[in-house]
């Protein structure tokens, strides 16, 4: 184990390599982190199948990659439009009727859609590994650190996507509309806002920015029906330790994170890196609730 | 379209089951038939190749009733077998090994899929008496517990890539390098199967005192390894050795790929159950060492499939489905006639009888020479290491099966 | 308490259903011995969520506790672990019947007293997070749990341990594991059931109603709540302990800390029978049962999607339960309609 961490003097050129994977796949955790913010944020929903939207993204490029033939690159706006719309259906039939309830309900709702969700995934596609190729290729640097486009790609695609929203957000009636009910519901719907809607459209958007973020996943890392657990528990991490509401801390916990995982995995082997997520999960709660309590003294 | 077939044929095949499922508890015997029984994955992580067993002892029951099924005490017996599905967790299997043996008076055991499953039902199908042959559970640790009931058709983990370490030491020598300078990095699954993998690399990279630069455990759930092939390029070992089913498989082959990692050998398991050359294509995968348990280009013969290229044959016109015919299908057959065999030199149906038949097998199959060993593993057959050669397996070691030299060193897979 | 004549023959009536249960249905024996470790598990379960108010989704991380301490005790008596559980195998255990049921005894007990000395340094961890916080820490630790046990060599890691067989007849020890889990459930029961009616029950009601409010009335609550969760852990380690022993092969991330198997399914009995309730939680760990064999038998491959839904719907559409239900329906017949409705429960399942 020493001697992982002794590589990383030995040979400078490690360091580069992970903190470049660990940034370009951050990126992409920061979009399904990004979404499960909004959810959780707008709608007091904690939704526990965020891993699970991630891994349909990544069955919609599979399938348009290996069935239709199509360059996995064109699933991304694809799978944004169909995950929208299966979010939308998922809100019709089941989180409407968790909004409002105890948070506990929304945990335990959305982790059975979970089961459901990777077990009718793994009943159509089998549950083996799965890949898409972009077809992309890799480039070198320095000599021994390599870059995979297609990772590029991701890092503006997220960053591209996460702009979008914002602006949306700011300047659309939607958006502004969303940020009024995430501020007061009451008052937003005295005003004439059809929370409703709102809530239906954040979910949605939610599901399809997991969505896009699936696309990426499965063009760089591989996917699998039963993989969607991974994907929820580091949103929970990053999303827990930036606190709601914050993008620019969801953003900078999500490349923290992914550099993390790189580190660890180098350090401790491979099998650590989700260890290491969840280990981290623990301890963001207990570290945030020890601030909380000193807070607490302070107001007093 | 296909998903919808698919679909179609799921529910017909679980129609099927249930229907199977809900008959009469079956005796042993009944009637003109011989019942065996299986619990295996049809539903879960490991469904794929637990299907592929499924598969491959029905083809091998379906072949042995068309030929005249089993002949005991001068009767013609046909055979069949019970399946439960075991979810893919080894917190069920025992449970099920007890319901086949007591709820279906199954005296006679098929193996489920994967060592870890073995292990969880061996204890149960010992603690009865009751005679399994097995076809999927390579792990030592199933053979070293005095289980006397418990016999595999299939060669043991240790077996899986010994000829790839005797490979590279070969090759060292051939280069003026001796074998102990030989750096090894390892990445394997954490589990039953491939830990034990990995215990018989460790004793044979001992044996030529090779250095392990290397050793990472891979997680369950695998899906990123870019962590440990960053390490594979700063330290630069002469063999790359990964098991870790076909996630493992695909997760090496893909990111080998991706980050242009150069090293001169590279062996991984399970390469044609994730089908590494279908998803990536030829040239990436040029020059990776696959182990197998049995090969259809490897001249084995028997008089129930004919050759192993027969088998081959048959198997996909049986299944349409299949290009490739995975090897966990192919030894599947063979443990149904290992079946076979038994009974009829034992010629009654006592489970004992039947049990010490088995134990004094030695015949020749498709899938190659079957005789136990005291403690029920197979040792008349030895484990393949198949080279990917211009898109297609080509067997490299042991010499004596060798269809093509090794290519060597591999050629860092640009794209 | 008072019990009444009517109680009195409703216990009867299931202890002895119980106890000839496996002698009639002898063939389903393996059905009916998981059957009590469910319904242990719903009734550990509802001492935290449904009486204390502290939803716990990691409750399942003592049954996996459990399960290896008694693992570790069991073999570390006559032999090193660490070459026990080397990947290849490499010695061959026997045991005695004496080394065994000493051992086995001797493991249930570390195992129950090692999950409570766990619960209580848990403690000081989980119990500072509040709601939703708490479910998610919860759940991180028994999920992290099976990650590093799963990367423990001294223990197998992720190959596991072959626990020793049950010395004697096959189905000698069939029996005895149905009536150790039995005989474990039932003591949960009655220890839950006592414990409910004293002062400790009120005081953990009234966490769950206003944690705030039980506190300025002086119920030290973090007391409370750490005993509370003790006790829960002190019946999963035994659980767990039998049933590393009874499935014989124990293993971190599917037998042990199996969230999505066990863990979860925890919570969604509880909350099926209605949680809070004396009954509710054995009504919910029977039908769930029951509705998982039966799925599992006649719906093959979907049995998971069946049981997704289960817990959707019970969650979302039906979070009061069976009993919380029929509370609401016959309020003035309730306590009697409870003993007839668990009665057939429970004699549909035997």
């Amino acid at each position: 184990m020493l001697s992982n961490f002794q590589l990383l003097v030995d040979f400078p050129a490690t360091n580069v390599q992970l903190l470049l994977d660990g940034l370009m796949i951050g990126g992409i955790f920061a979009l399904a982190a990004y979404g499960l913010a909004l959810v959780w944020g707008v709608m007091n929903v904690k939704n526990l199948a965020q891993g699970e939207f991630v891994i349909m993204g990544g069955y919609i490029a599979f399938f348009m990659y290996r069935d239709l033939g199509i360059n996995p690159l064109w699933a991304l706006p694809v799978a944004g439009i169909v995950m929208f719309g299966i979010g939308w259906l998922l809100y019709g039939l089941v989180i409407r009727w968790v909004i409002g309830r105890d948070l506990f309900t929304s945990l335990l709702a959305t982790f059975g859609m979970a089961i459901v969700i990777s077990q009718l995934l793994n009943l159509v596609f089998g549950p083996d590994v799965q890949t898409a190729n972009s077809g992309l290729g890799t480039r070198l640097f320095l000599g021994s650190v390599t870059i995979q486009e297609i990772r590029v790609v991701s890092l503006v695609v997220a960053g591209g996507l996460a702009l979008m929203v914002i602006l949306f957000m700011k300047n659309s009636r939607m958006g502004q509309a969303i940020r009024a009910t995430a501020q007061d519901p009451r008052a937003a719907k005295i005003m004439g806002i059809d929370t409703d809607r709102v809530y239906a459209f954040t979910y949605s958007l939610n599901a399809a920015i997991c969505g896009v973020a699936g696309v990426l996943i499965s063009m760089i890392w591989v996917i699998q029906p039963f993989y969607g657990i991974a994907h929820s528990i580091r949103s929970f991490v990053i999303v827990v330790a930036a606190g709601l509401g914050n993008l620019p801390g969801v953003i900078v916990s999500a490349l923290g994170l992914g550099v993390l995982e790189q580190y660890g995995g180098f350090g401790f082997g491979t099998e650590f890196q989700q260890a290491i997520v969840v280990g981290l999960l623990v301890l963001v709660l207990v570290i945030r609730q020890i601030m909380q309590a000193r807070h607490r003294q302070v107001v007093q | 379209m296909k998903y919808i077939n698919k679909f179609a044929g799921m529910a017909l095949g679980m129609a099927a089951l249930s229907v199977a499922a809900a008959a009469p508890a079956s005796a042993k015997v009944e009637g003109d038939t011989i019942v065996l029984g299986s619990a295996i994955s049809l539903t879960g992580k490991y469904s794929t190749n637990g299907v592929h067993a499924q598969n491959g002892y029905e083809l091998a029951v379906k072949r042995i009733n068309e030929m005249g099924g089993v002949k005991v005490g001068g009767k013609s017996y046909k055979l069949k077998v019970v399946y439960y599905d075991d979810e893919s967790t080894p917190a069920r299997g025992a449970q099920l090994a007890e319901r086949l043996i007591k709820q279906d008076g199954v005296k006679y055991m098929l193996g489920p899929y994967s060592s870890g499953m073995t292990k969880a039902i061996a204890p149960v199908s010992e603690k009865y008496r009751i005679p399994m042959v097995e076809a999927e559970g390579a792990s030592r640790s199933l053979f070293t517990q005095g289980y006397k009931y418990l016999f595999a058709v299939l060669s043991t983990s240790e077996q899986y890539l010994a000829s790839s370490i005797g490979l590279a030491a070969e090759i060292a020598e051939k280069n003026g390098k001796k074998p102990s300078e030989v750096k090894v990095a390892l990445a394997f699954e954490n589990d039953p199967f491939s830990q034990d993998v990995r215990a018989g690399v460790l004793d044979d990279a001992k044996k030529y005192n090779m250095k392990i630069v290397i050793d990472d455990k891979l997680p369950r759930d695998l899906s990123d390894m870019s962590t440990t092939l960053t390490k594979v390029r700063a330290v630069k070992p002469d063999l790359l050795v990964v098991s870790g089913h076909s996630k493992g498989a695909a997760t090496a082959a893909r990111q080998l790929k991706d980050m242009q990692i150069d090293v001169p050998m590279v062996a991984i398991t399970h390469c044609e159950a994730a089908d590494i050359i279908g998803k990536y294509g030829a040239e990436s995968t040029e020059g990776i060492l696959c182990p197998t348990q049995w090969a259809e280009t490897l001249s084995y013969e028997d008089n129930y499939f004919g050759t192993a290229a027969e088998f081959d044959a048959l198997f996909k016109k049986t299944y349409p489905t299949y290009n490739t015919v995975p090897y966990q299908a192919a030894q599947a057959s063979a443990a149904v006639l290992v079946w076979k065999d038994a009974f009829e030199r034992a010629n009654t149906f006592d489970p004992d009888k039947v049990r010490d038949a088995i134990a004094a097998t030695d015949m020749q199959t498709f899938y190659g020479g079957i005789k136990f060993a005291a403690e029920g593993n197979n040792i008349a057959k030895p484990m393949v290491l198949r080279q990917i050669q211009d898109g297609g397996y080509n067997v490299v070691a042991p010499s004596k099966w060798a269809s093509s030299e090794v290519r060597w060193p591999r050629k860092p897979p640009m794209n | 308490m008072s019990i009444s004549r009517r109680t009195l023959g409703l216990y009867g009536g299931i202890a002895i259903a119980s106890l000839v249960a496996p002698f009639v249905f002898d063939t389903y024996i393996s059905q009916l011995t998981v059957l009590w470790v469910m319904v242990l598990f719903a009734i550990t379960w509802d001492a935290m969520g449904g009486q204390m108010g502290y939803n716990s989704l990691g409750n399942i991380f003592f049954f996996g506790a459990g399960m290896y301490i008694s693992a570790v005790v069991q073999i570390g008596l006559h032999y090193d672990v660490a070459q026990y559980t080397a990947a290849y195998g490499a010695i061959k255990v026997d045991f005695t019947q004496a080394q065994y049921h000493v051992g086995l005894v001797l493991g249930t007990i570390v195992a129950a007293l090692g999950s409570v000395v766990l619960a209580v340094v848990l403690s000081w961890v989980v119990f500072g997070l509040r709601g939703p916080y708490f479910a998610i820490g919860t759940l991180g630790i028994a999920l992290a749990a099976g990650e590093l046990v799963g990367a423990w060599e001294y223990v197998g890691a992720g190959s596991g341990i072959s626990l020793p067989v049950f010395p004697g007849e096959p189905e000698v020890g069939e029996r005895f594991f149905y009536f150790a889990f039995f005989i474990a459930a039932v003591l949960s029961f009655f220890f839950f059931r006592w414990l409910y009616g004293t002062r400790f029950g009120l005081a953990i009601n009234a966490i769950r109603d206003d944690e705030e409010k039980a506190e300025a009335m002086g119920i030290r609550t973090m007391r409370y709540k750490t005993i509370t969760w003790a006790l829960s852990a002190f019946f999963l380690g035994i659980c767990g302990s039998l049933f590393g022993n009874y499935n014989i092969f124990i293993e971190p991330l599917e037998v042990a800390f199996a969230t999505v198997v066990f863990g979860i399914p925890m919570v969604v009995m509880a909350l099926l029978g209605g949680k809070g309730t004396l009954w509710g939680p054995v009504i919910g760990a029977i039908l769930y049962h029951v509705i998982k064999e039966a799925t599992w038998k006649y719906f093959l491959g979907w049995q998971w999607v069946a049981l997704g839904l289960l817990i959707v719907v019970t969650v979302v559409f039906f979070q009061q339960g069976i009993m919380g239900w029929a509370q609401d329906k016959w309020p003035e017949l309730f306590g009697i309609e409870v003993e007839e409705d668990s009665a057939e429960g429970d004699r549909e399942a035997a």
